[in-house]
């Protein structure tokens, strides 16, 4: 057969391309390998930043507090409470006071007064996962030699209290809690905004509009606004929502005068600002789950003469909400993530009380993240890590939440 | 009783109208969902009305010309210098450079799955790459400045890569783009009706070649419109950016040197304290503008081509 | 491949119980059919019993999708075609197809061919190649003057003719069609059918056809197939033999149903 093919001008080249073959398919493998790669990478890199060794050195030494031969560890909450009226200005104790009585704290949140304004414990260096597990006695030497007055733990820089704790300065005493209320407060608005109005746009797109210039203009314009980057929705924000309509977003309009928040940049803004982002994703999702809806179902309803609404309300709606949720569910998981446009608008760099009305200055989990990340020292790199496990968790169990809802309620037509 | 039920029907005929009624209801219901879809203009209107007024302030202040925004390489405010090329050419650095990771990486991935995995394999790596499509940026941030730029410093020499550089931003952004390419590509691959593969297949041809020459040629459209979507995404990328590529415009073709990005800058004069009709003001809603214009092109290209250029196998 | 000369020149392609499964069903079972050179053989029988499956068979398509998988033996001038150091590449190389639904490639005309021949190490004078293919498959004369023009460009009967062209300018041995005149209307129908009868002389043809008239008029051998009535519901060969035989005195029933109209 070799003799025949050549005798017509074919070459037998079966061999070379074979060969060419499988070194592309190699290729192409190799890439989603990388891909898979730099996942992993990412989050091994994520990982090893939110464990490890810390040492410190307290600036004021426990022992010295050390009263009647008991540790202050073991103080009872009213010696401790001595101890700060003792230690601390008047002013600084009255303060504290007045945000809440010490009356009404218990002995473990006095206990950690204590540390924060006593013995005030000052990171001295900071060690990655991946070292401290195989270097241990390297650091340990370390910090006999150069710390010889400094402490050496392992932490987990994510902990329960990481998570339940406000934001301060100290790195050791840092938490996200004000962050993560903020994300969800302005979440909040971002869902009152571009849910309904999302959901009525696909519903107006695909139920009532007909098929003229004006409508193709409409849909054009939401696949446009789709593709417009983040950071200028932010510039629309300010523009909008903190300066044009300052006095309601500041809550002034309500009468209420917040010292903090008279300029706008509240946590409605940056809702409202998400929502503004969102729109065109919830819209295009909700449209695809509304198309999912067969026509024999309009249909059925139309013929035993139900109204429009009526068929959509009963009919179409019930069928597509599974979708509809699903995809809401994906892009506000977007707008959780988001930062750019949340930094534009105005988010505040260093706020340790928790929002508390719309009308609240605001940070978010990622603002949080930005900013951690952008501190030189070590020990915030480990607080970005720790604050971006917390995220990760919290954007998982959205989608994971999307993935549950669609399987429970996909249904066969 | 007979007699009556007749009655009443004769008497129900007599007064069927199939006349219009008016359904208050309805027509507020429409009312209200015509203004949900007609609101996305008004975002539009928003965007080009609020840009473009505060883009116009800005060109009339003292010592701002738009010409000179246009044509002159340095962009110092504090000495009103509004060059708009440092911003830019590190946008197109960062942009070129994740490009060049995502467009080949990213095609491989599509052609991988498209052509060459068995359904069981595919159907595991497509989720796992899509979790790397819904990661915050920031988290490539992050990753950038705390992996990416130490990988770099080490390979390159510490004394070659600055700490904040345009090479590590733009490398990871294209991990970032990666999955987007991907999908989209494959999208247009797995739309390549069947019987094309099977038509090249029984002519003898390899997994090779009806891959690389039948089936990708024949979804270039939608291959095109992905890269072009890619690069959009590129240009007005900006938390990776803010974080690693650099803080202050710089004028340099350099990956290892610092720069700001158009997206970068607004970030950083924006983070600061911002004084409403200031000059930075004023120049971040200019900045705004242009990085909105040159969006809204390369989205609008892509759907065209996709519009224009769809094979028609039917 | 190896040459094995132990075998009767006269027939190109012979299957010996050849069973074919998706998966773990059982959709073809038991052919034994010797398909003979340069001659016309159809394969007839109601839809959904096999015949494409088979057809299928006899280049390696079917394993291109699903987890397809034979029992038996499938022989092409004696040597085993699923034997595991065959090439499928080399096997549809010698045995080409044409199917159902024209499927041009989305290039020119030109290019339709030049590129099928090009993979295959074509190294001689490509517009003479082009050109022979084309009368070949007798569309020469009518798409001369737009050789770079879109295949896609062509009526439906002219993209079938240049589906033939393309698989007969890497000079097959067999040309396998699936239905090749379903799709198109009676003109285009007549010819494809002529064009057959052209091709009898250098080319093994085996064409799967739901029409038996045009089994009758263009072939010379017909295997009818039909759905064994066993539990599994695989489809089989009942009955093989020429042509004329299978038309006017076939000896199973069920053959004498469905070409007489009884049935299917």
């Amino acid at each position: 057969m070799k003799e025949i093919a050549i005798v017509q001008g074919f070459e037998n080249n079966l061999d070379s391309r074979n060969r060419k073959g499988i070194i592309w398919h190699v290729l192409f493998q190799a890439s989603t390998i990388v891909g898979i790669i730099a996942l992993i990478a990412l989050m091994l890199n994520v990982i090893d930043s939110a464990f490890g060794y810390v040492a410190y050195e307290a600036r004021m030494d426990p022992d010295s507090l050390t009263v009647d031969g008991i540790p202050v560890e073991d103080q009872s909450k009213d010696q401790l409470v001595a101890l700060l009226q003792s230690t601390l200005s008047s002013g600084a104790y009255n303060k504290l006071d007045n945000e809440t009585l010490f009356v009404d704290r218990s002995r473990e949140e006095v206990f950690q007064l204590v540390v924060e304004r006593i013995i005030r414990p000052k990171i001295v260096q900071v060690w990655k996962f991946w070292p401290s597990l195989t270097r241990s006695d390297e650091i340990r030497a370390t910090v006999t030699r150069e710390y010889p007055k400094a402490e050496l733990d392992f932490v987990s820089w994510l902990t329960y209290d990481f998570v339940t704790r406000p934001q301060t300065s100290e790195p050791l005493t840092a938490g996200v809690r004000t962050a993560v209320l903020g994300s969800l407060w302005t979440i909040l608005f971002t869902i009152l905004l571009a849910f309904p109005l999302g959901v009525g746009a696909a519903i107006y797109l695909e139920e009532y509009a007909s098929e003229n210039w004006f409508n193709r203009i409409i849909q054009t314009n939401i696949n446009n606004l789709a593709g417009v980057p983040s950071i200028v929705y932010g510039i629309l924000g300010l523009a909008i929502f903190v300066r044009a309509l300052e006095r309601f977003t500041s809550g002034k309009m309500f009468g209420i005068v917040n010292l903090t928040s008279e300029n706008g940049r509240t946590v409605l803004s940056a809702g409202l600002t998400l929502g503004l982002l969102v729109l065109p994703i919830i819209i295009i999702n909700a449209q695809e789950a509304i198309r999912a809806v067969p026509r024999s179902l309009r249909n059925a309803s139309f013929g035993v003469g139900a109204t429009k609404w009526q068929t959509v309300w009963s009919h179409m709606l019930p069928n597509a909400l599974p979708g509809i949720l699903t995809g809401t569910i994906l892009a506000i998981s977007r707008a959780i993530g988001e930062t750019a446009p949340l930094v534009v608008v105005g988010a505040s760099t260093a706020i340790s009380f928790d929002p508390s009305s719309p009308f609240s200055k605001f940070t978010t989990l990622p603002i949080q993240i930005y900013q951690w990340t952008s501190r030189p020292q070590e020990e915030f790199r480990s607080l970005a890590a720790a604050s971006i496990l917390v995220l990760l968790v919290l954007l998982l169990s959205l989608n994971a939440s999307a993935v549950l809802l669609r399987n429970r309620f996909s249904r066969r037509f | 009783m007979a007699e009556l039920t007749v009655k009443n029907l004769e008497k129900k005929a007599s007064t069927i109208s199939l006349r219009r009624k008016p359904r208050w209801g309805e027509t507020i219901i429409q009312g209200l969902l015509f203004f949900s879809g007609f609101f996305s203009i008004f975002i539009t209107l928003g965007i080009v009305y609020e840009l473009g007024k505060e883009a116009l302030l800005f060109f009339q202040m003292p010592g701002v010309d738009l010409l000179a925004t246009l044509t002159t390489t340095e962009w110092k405010p504090h000495v009103n210098k509004f060059g708009i090329w440092p911003l830019l050419t590190s946008t197109l650095m960062t942009t070129l450079i994740a490009m060049a990771i995502a467009i080949p990486l990213g095609m491989g991935v599509a052609v991988y799955l498209s052509e060459y995995a068995i359904p069981k394999v595919r159907s595991t790596l497509k989720p796992i790459l899509e979790i790397l499509a819904g990661i915050p940026t920031i988290v490539y941030g992050y990753f950038a400045l705390t992996f990416m730029t130490p990988l770099l410093r080490e390979i390159f020499g510490k004394d070659v890569v600055q700490i904040y550089n345009t090479g590590s931003a733009g490398l990871v952004m294209g991990i970032l783009i990666l999955p987007l390419i991907s999908s989209m590509t494959e999208d247009a691959l797995s739309a390549v009706p069947r019987s094309l593969r099977e038509a090249a297949y029984a002519m003898g041809a390899t997994k090779l070649e009806v891959a690389l020459q039948i089936v990708v040629p024949a979804a270039l459209s939608g291959i095109a419109a992905a890269i072009i979507v890619g690069i959009s995404r590129a240009v007005g990328e900006t938390m990776i950016v803010a974080v690693a590529a650099g803080a202050g415009p710089n004028f340099t073709f350099s990956p290892f040197i610092g720069a700001e990005t158009i997206t970068g800058h607004i970030v950083r004069i924006s983070g600061g304290d911002l004084s409403y009709d200031s000059i930075d003001y004023n120049s971040i809603f200019a900045l705004g503008l242009f990085l909105f214009i040159i969006t809204l092109v390369l989205n609008i290209i892509s759907q065209a081509i996709v519009r224009r250029f769809r094979e028609v196998y039917e | 491949m190896a040459l094995n000369n132990n075998f009767d020149q006269k027939y190109i392609i012979e299957t010996r119980n050849l069973d074919i499964y998706y998966g773990s069903f059982k959709a073809v079972a038991g052919v034994n059919m010797r398909v003979e050179r340069n001659a016309i053989t159809a394969i007839i029988g109601p839809s959904g019993c096999g015949k494409s499956t088979l057809l299928r068979a006899f280049n390696r398509m079917n394993e291109l999708y699903a987890d397809t998988s034979i029992e038996g033996e499938v022989t092409f001038s004696g040597q085993d075609i699923y034997a595991r150091d065959v090439d499928p590449v080399e096997v549809r190389y010698r045995i080409g197809m044409v199917f159902q639904k024209p499927n041009p490639f989305p290039k020119s005309i030109y290019e339709n061919i030049a590129w099928t021949a090009r993979i295959h190490g074509y190294k001689g004078n490509m517009d003479e190649l082009v050109e022979n293919s084309l009368r070949q498959a007798a569309l020469w004369d009518e798409v001369k003057d737009k050789l770079k023009q879109s295949g896609l460009s062509l009526s439906g009967g002219q993209q079938q003719r240049l589906c033939i062209a393309r698989a007969l300018s890497i000079k097959p041995e067999v040309i396998l069609m699936d239905e090749p005149a379903s799709a198109l209307d009676p003109i285009a129908t007549l010819k494809i059918e002529e064009l057959m009868q052209d091709l009898k002389q250098n080319y093994t043809i085996v064409i799967v056809t739901h029409n038996m008239q045009q089994a009758a008029r263009a072939s010379d051998y017909t295997a009818m197939m039909m759905l064994t009535n066993g539990e599994s519901r695989s489809g089989t060969v009942i009955e093989f033999d020429e042509t004329n035989i299978i038309f006017t005195r076939p000896k199973d029933k069920r053959t004498e149903d469905y070409v007489t109209g009884r049935f299917g």
